[in-house]
C-alpha cells in the first residue's frame, strides 16, 4: 500500500538480557494520528528510540515512506523527514526562538564550512511562518527562550516540525509537564496538524488527551504491543485493561 | 485553578520580562570603578587619574595582550569549557616563534648554525601561530574525544607547554629580534592587533554559524548533539582557536620586551578568565558576549593600574586581585541562582 508512512517489522530492542522490545508490527498511514500508550516501562519509548534513529534495533525492518531504512543517528531520521518533540525538551536555552528552530541546520547567506555567514532575516521570516501554521502565539520570537514558559517552550520545540514540513511528527509526551492551559495550547497544535493531514504519533498518558486527539490507539505492555484499537470503538475502560494486562487483544493472545 | 487560569487568560503568555544584558552590569561596574579610582586619585595623590593619557595609554597596553588571550578564553567558556593552558602556551610559543625571528649579527642565535636567521617576519609568525594552533588542537580532541574534563586537559597542557617553554633553549632567554617582528610589539600596536581580533570574533561570534552552534553547546550539550551539531568536531575548533589566539599574543607579547623567556605568561590563563568573567561571561556556558569580555578587561586594567596610581603595595594588590576574580564567580553563581528560580 503507498499510503504507509510508517511501518516496523519485527522490531525488537534488547538491553543485554532486558528484552525492551519485542517483535513490534505498526504501521502508519498518510494523516493517520495514532497514539501509543502503556505503563511506564512497557517499552513506548524503547520503540520511539528505535523509529527516530537514536537507537538501532538488535531485529527488525523499519520502513519509511516505503523504502527500508537504517537510520544511523537521529539527524538521519531528521533529514529523512522525522521530527521528534522528546520529553526532555531539545532546545538551548540561551538561544532564541529561530536560532533553535534552525540549530544544525541552519540557514545562511555565504558559505564558508564552520564560519557560514548565517541568514537571520531569512530564519526569522520561515520561524515566523511556521509558528503561524502551528497556530503558536510567542511575543517576541528574538527574547532567549529560557524566559519562556513551559508552554511556549514546548510550542517552539513542535513548531520546528511545522518549519520544516516534516512528513511525521512524533510527540513523546507532550504536556506531562505542562498547566492546563498550556496544555490546551498544545493540543490544539495537534488538531491543527491533523486537519492539514500530517501524520503524527502521540506518546501519552492521559486518557482523555488520547481519545481527544487521535484515530487509533496502540497498547504495549511488557515490550509487546497488546493491542490496536480503533478510538471510535473503545473507550478508556477497554484501553486500561490492555495496559495493565486484564485483557489481551485476539490477534494477540498469547503474546502478554 | 479557577483564579490561575483566568489570570493565564488575561495575560496570553506575556512573560515579558526586561532583558537585561549582563555586558550592562559590567559597563555600570566600570564606571563604578572608574569613579572610586578618580576620587582616592584627588584624595591620595591630589591629582586626576584619567587625566593622565600617558597613564591611560600604558594600562590599555598592558590589559590587550591579555586580551586578545581572553578573546579565546571566552568562546571556551561559553561552550562551557575552561582553558587554563593560555600561559604556559604563551610561554612555549614565544619562545619558539622567537628563535625563528632573530637576526643575525647576534652571536648566540639559537638557528645561527643552520643559517635560520634574519628571516623574512611571516617565518616567525606562521611558527608562533602554528604552535598556538597545535596546542589548541590538542587541548580540544583531548577534551572532545576522550572526554575528559577540561579543566583536567587543559591543566596538563599547562604543565607540559611550560616544559616546552624551558625545554627550547634549557632555559635561556632569546632575544634580539628583527625590526620587523618587533614592529609587532611597537607602541600602540599590541592594542590595534586586541582591536582587530576583537573585531573579528566578535562578528564571528554573532554573525556566523561558528558562533551560533557555540553557545548552543554551551546551553544544552545534549540539544546541540541531538539537532545534529558535531560537537566534538566544533569543540576542537574552539579550543585550537583558543591556542591560536594565546599564540598571537605570545607573540605580540615578545616582540615588545624584545626577548622571550621560558617564564612569560604565569598566571596570564586566569588573568584572561577574569576578565572574561568581570565582563559578564557565564562559567556555566551559554552566556556571555566578546563585548562583554572586552569591558571585563578595561575593568581588569583600571584596577591593576589604580592600584599602583594610589601606591597600594604589589603583595595587597594580588590579594585584592584574588578576591576580585572570586567576586565575579560569586556574582555569576548568584545570578544563575536567581535565574534558576525564576523559570
Amino acid at each position: 500500500m503507498s499510503d504507509i508512512i510508517l511501518k516496523t517489522e519485527g522490531l525488537t530492542k534488547h538491553y543485554g538480557g532486558v528484552h525492551a522490545l519485542n517483535d513490534a508490527n505498526f504501521e502508519l498511514r498518510a494523516g493517520e494520528h495514532v497514539a501509543i500508550m502503556g505503563d511506564n516501562g512497557a517499552g513506548k519509548s524503547t520503540f520511539v528510540r528505535q523509529i527516530t534513529g537514536v537507537e538501532r534495533p538488535t531485529r527488525g525492518k523499519l520502513f519509511f515512506l516505503g523504502k527500508e531504512v537504517h537510520f544511523s543517528g537521529p539527524l538521519d531520521a531528521r533529514e529523512a523527514g522525522i521530527e521528534t518533540v522528546f520529553q526532555t525538551l531539545a532546545l538551548a536555552d540561551d538561544l532564541d526562538v529561530p536560532s533553535n528552530l534552525f540549530l544544525g541546520r541552519e540557514k545562511t547567506l555565504l558559505n564558508l564550512g564552520p564560519f557560514s555567514i548565517l541568514d537571520r532575516r531569512g530564519m526569522r521570516k520561515a520561524t515566523e511562518e511556521g509558528l503561524k501554521r502551528t497556530a503558536v502565539k510567542i511575543p517576541n520570537i528574538n527574547n532567549p527562550i529560557r524566559n519562556m514558559s513551559g508552554g511556549q517552550r514546548q510550542c517552539v520545540a513542535i513548531a520546528r516540525t511545522a518549519t520544516f514540513h516534516s512528513k511525521l511528527t512524533i510527540m513523546d509526551e507532550p504536556t506531562a509537564a505542562l498547566g492546563v492551559q498550556e496544555t490546551e495550547q498544545v493540543e490544539n497544535i495537534v488538531r491543527t496538524l491533523k486537519a492539514a493531514g500530517e501524520p503524527l504519533i502521540l506518546i501519552s498518558h492521559n486518557m482523555r488527551q488520547v481519545f481527544d486527539l487521535v484515530d487509533r490507539i496502540i497498547v504495549f505492555r511488557r515490550g509487546r504491543i497488546v493491542a490496536n484499537l480503533n478510538a471510535s470503538e473503545t473507550d478508556g475502560q477497554d484501553v486500561v485493561a490492555y495496559i495493565t494486562g486484564a485483557k489481551t487483544g485476539a490477534e494477540y493472545a498469547g503474546a502478554a | 485553578m479557577v483564579g490561575e487560569s483566568a489570570a493565564g487568560a488575561a495575560l496570553p503568555g506575556t512573560k515579558k520580562k526586561r532583558h537585561w544584558p549582563p555586558e550592562l552590569n559590567a559597563l555600570i561596574g566600570l564606571i563604578g570603578i572608574a569613579i572610586i579610582f578618580e576620587i582616592l586619585g584627588w584624595v591620595v595623590r591630589d591629582q586626576s587619574f584619567f587625566g593622565n593619557i600617558v597613564r591611560l595609554k600604558i594600562m590599555i597596553l598592558q590589559v590587550s595582550i591579555i586580551g586578545i588571550i581572553a578573546i579565546g578564553v571566552t568562546q571556551v567558556i561559553i561552550t562551557g569549557g575552561i582553558d587554563l593552558s593560555s600561559g604556559s602556551v604563551v610561554g612555549a610559543t614565544a619562545m619558539i616563534a622567537m628563535s625563528f625571528a632573530q637576526v643575525g649579527t647576534y652571536d648566540k642565535a639559537i638557528f645561527l648554525e643552520q643559517g635560520w636567521v634574519d628571516l623574512p617576519v611571516i617565518v616567525p609568525i606562521i611558527v608562533g601561530l602554528a604552535c598556538g594552533l597545535l596546542a589548541g588542537f590538542i587541548n580540544g580532541a583531548l577534551i572532545a574525544y576522550t572526554k575528559i574534563p577540561p579543566f583536567i586537559a587543559t591543566l596538563g597542557m599547562m604543565v607540559s607547554a611550560r616544559g616546552v617553554a624551558k625545554w627550547w633553549t634549557k632555559g635561556q632567554p632569546v632575544s634580539f629580534p628583527t625590526d620587523q617582528f618587533a614592529a609587532l610589539g611597537e607602541g600602540m600596536m599590541p592594542v590595534f592587533i586586541f582591536l582587530g581580533i576583537l573585531l573579528l570574533f566578535h562578528l564571528i561570534m554573532t554573525y556566523t554559524v561558528y558562533g551560533k552552534h557555540t553557545y548552543a553547546i554551551g546551553s544544552n550539550q545534549d540539544a546541540a548533539r541531538m539537532s545534529g551539531i558535531n560537537v566534538e568536531r566544533h569543540l576542537v575548533l574552539v579550543y585550537s582557536i583558543a591556542g591560536l589566539l594565546a599564540g598571537v599574543a605570545a607573540m605580540v607579547l615578545a616582540a615588545r620586551g624584545l626577548t622571550a623567556q621560558s617564564g612569560m605568561g604565569v598566571m596570564y590563563e586566569l588573568d584572561a578568565i577574569a576578565m572574561t568573567v568581570i565582563g559578564g561571561v557565564s562559567l556555566a556556558g551559554g552566556r556571555g558576549s566578546l563585548i562583554g569580555t572586552a569591558i571585563g578587561m578595561l575593568i581588569f586594567g583600571v584596577i591593576i593600574s589604580g592600584f599602583t596610581f594610589i601606591r597600594l603595595d604589589a603583595f595587597y594588590q594580588e590579594m585584592i586581585k584574588g578576591g576580585i576574580i572570586v567576586g565575579a564567580v560569586v556574582a555569576d553563581v548568584y545570578r544563575q541562582k536567581r535565574r534558576a528560580a525564576e523559570s
